[in-house]
């Protein structure tokens, strides 16, 4: 029987190889589940049978499918991305109870690629937010400690990985919310390219900064999930024709040549003592495998956090105007006022969207109102492109770009909740990568003296995931602490 | 820019927004939001007088496919999930005209 702590990697092989079954693996993480998601609440939907019977069917055609890239692998999906048949509510009472009638792509894929899909998992409602504390489903908790948040948006993916009820996850990162719950539960997360991954099928927070990518114990298997997940798609318009490199295999155990830049003055400030050490202990891992460490400026990072919490909640107040009550989810009943539709919308809306989303669509509605889109929405646009050209500028110099993922360990639950604009300033180091849309990756950097995970991040040229995956792979093979199991994953 | 929001502007947004706020929650989202604009403000120390807009980080234009017929979801398919589908295939919604 497969544990728990097994790589995707190697549990594909091992049900390539018929050493174990897809069943008895799947059997074993729904075991797994059972025993200690009660504590965690990672999941919102567990695949029982239906992710068995999928596994009897990996089975019954394994010799045909040998070569299938995820072949028995277990895995999450985020509840904001659509699985045919099987609910799908972005953690919103507005969507209580939905069944998309279609998978996404991402989803397509991986059943294509062998993966058993068992379950939804848990994150901020409509994914705005960096605790998933903003679940109508409730919150996740950290493995590493009960009682500290997961991060957020996708705490449920991230704290699945971690507590070895899944070995990977998919999800969606639209200003960190791969990354961040990745860093604060000690696993690999990484935000693709935008573009490099289908959105299709992805219920839409912010359409320009939108991008799915995988959660995983280990590098290589975050490259395979990438694999098997990414190129074109001819039903999401913005999805590249880019072609998509051979990722696995590619790694060769060194960083010699690469040249990465840190932007100093940015981490002055604000930064956890202990998050900064472990930043500076994997540059100097780096560093001693053959990579170049330089100084670089961003001189416009400053602004990225007050950029994207006006361009991301002014897309979102678009795209949230779909959730009306009139073709899926909740629609409110007559309270005895106006029984127009006008009235429905407002009332179902009201009654069907959760605090943080309804401040981000006020939020984006009033930067795109008459009188204030000029000077707030485009304005920050502006403001975007300068923060491109700082990347472009320093990638003319450097190969990757890295800094912390998070300016601290994961805070308790409850910390921030009344304070909205504390929880934003947490995702200084993350919301860039989506403004420019650049690939980025959160490693596993180590832990602080209580034992909270600390990520660190590099960020690449625009489609060159090769070289995140090359740098990831050999902070990895360094990492002292690789196996550490939180406390609370089963047996 | 004004980040000073009066209770009158934040039902004024709700309005536009679809949002049938309570009171509380005009109360409160007129704190937060004037906050969250407050911080905003550092954008204004910004010169982009010369500098375009990035709507989008994609190079790339849209792609592009024949407009040729093919086929779609099931009506009943489209229909399942909504909260009043009348038995002839059609969304049922209040009186539009109160």
């Amino acid at each position: 029987m497969a544990a728990g702590d097994w790589t995707l990697t190697r549990l594909r092989a091992a049900v390539a190889g018929g050493d174990v079954s897809a069943r008895e693996v799947c059997d074993g993480y729904l075991r797994r589940i059972a025993a200690a998601d009660g504590r965690i609440h990672a999941f919102t939907t567990v695949l029982g049978e239906a992710a068995l019977a999928r596994a009897e069917e990996v089975d019954r055609r394994r010799d045909a499918w040998r070569d299938r890239p995820l072949l028995g692998v277990p895995v999450t999906v985020k509840d904001v991305i659509c699985t045919r048949g099987v609910p799908t509510t972005a953690c919103s009472r507005i969507l209580a109870g939905y069944r998309p009638p279609y998978d996404a792509t991402v989803v397509t894929r991986l059943l294509d690629a062998g993966a058993v899909v068992i379950g939804k998992t848990n994150c901020d409602e409509f994914a705005m937010g960096s605790s998933t504390e903003h679940s109508a489903l409730g919150a996740t908790r950290n493995p590493w400690a009960p009682d500290r948040i997961p991060g957020g948006s996708s705490g449920g993916a991230a704290a699945a990985v971690a507590a070895r009820l899944a070995p990977a996850s998919v999800a969606s990162d639209t200003g960190g919310s791969i990354r961040q719950p990745a860093a604060l539960c000690g696993v690999v997360g990484l935000k693709p390219t935008y573009g490099r991954v289908s959105r299709y099928g992805l219920l839409a927070f912010a359409s320009s900064l939108d991008q799915i990518g995988p959660l995983t114990l280990t590098v290589a298997d975050a490259a395979a999930v990438l694999q098997a997940i990414a190129g074109a798609d001819p039903a999401d318009a913005t999805c590249a024709t880019e072609p998509v490199p051979a990722l696995a295999g590619l790694f060769p155990g060194d960083a010699r040549g690469a040249r990465i830049g840190v932007p100093r003055a940015a981490l002055a400030a604000g930064v956890d003592p202990e998050v900064l050490r472990a930043f500076d202990a994997a540059l100097a891992v780096l560093a001693g495998r053959g990579a170049a460490v330089v100084d670089i400026d961003l001189p416009h990072m400053a602004y990225a956090v007050p950029v994207y919490y006006l361009v991301a909640p002014a897309e979102a107040s678009s795209n949230l105007a779909r959730y009306d009550g009139v073709r899926y989810g909740l629609r409110a009943a007559p309270d005895g006022r106006e029984a127009t539709l006008a009235a429905m919308y407002d009332r179902t809306r009201d009654a069907g969207f959760g605090a943080e989303v309804k401040r981000r669509i006020m939020l984006g509605t009033y930067a795109l109102s008459a009188g204030y889109y000029d000077a707030y929405y485009v304005h920050a646009q502006r403001v975007r492109s300068l923060i491109r050209g700082d990347y472009d500028q320093a990638f003319a110099d450097v190969d990757a770009v890295a800094m912390p993922t998070t300016p601290t360990p994961a805070y308790r639950l409850g910390e921030h909740v009344d304070d909205p604009l504390a929880m934003y300033l947490g995702d200084v180091f993350t919301v860039s990568a989506n403004l420019t849309g650049l690939p980025a990756i959160s490693l596993p950097a180590g832990f602080t003296r209580a034992g909270l995970p600390i990520g660190f991040q590099l960020t690449a040229r625009p489609f060159d995931e090769a070289t995140l995956l090359r740098l990831g792979d050999v902070l990895e093979q360094d990492a002292p602490w690789s196996g550490a199991r939180p406390p609370l994953a089963p047996a | 820019m004004s980040t000073r929001l009066t209770r009158a502007d934040v039902e004024r947004i709700a309005a536009l927004a679809h949002l049938d706020l309570t009171a509380d929650e005009t109360a409160l989202f007129a704190k937060q939001l004037a906050q969250i604009l407050e911080y905003a403000e550092r954008l204004r120390e910004v010169d982009t007088a010369q500098v375009s807009a990035t709507w989008h980080p994609s190079a790339a234009s849209a792609a592009l496919r024949d407009d040729v017929r093919r086929p779609s979801l099931a009506r009943e398919d489209a229909l399942a999930g909504a909260p009043d589908a009348a038995p002839d295939g059609l969304f049922r919604v209040p009186k539009v005209i109160g």
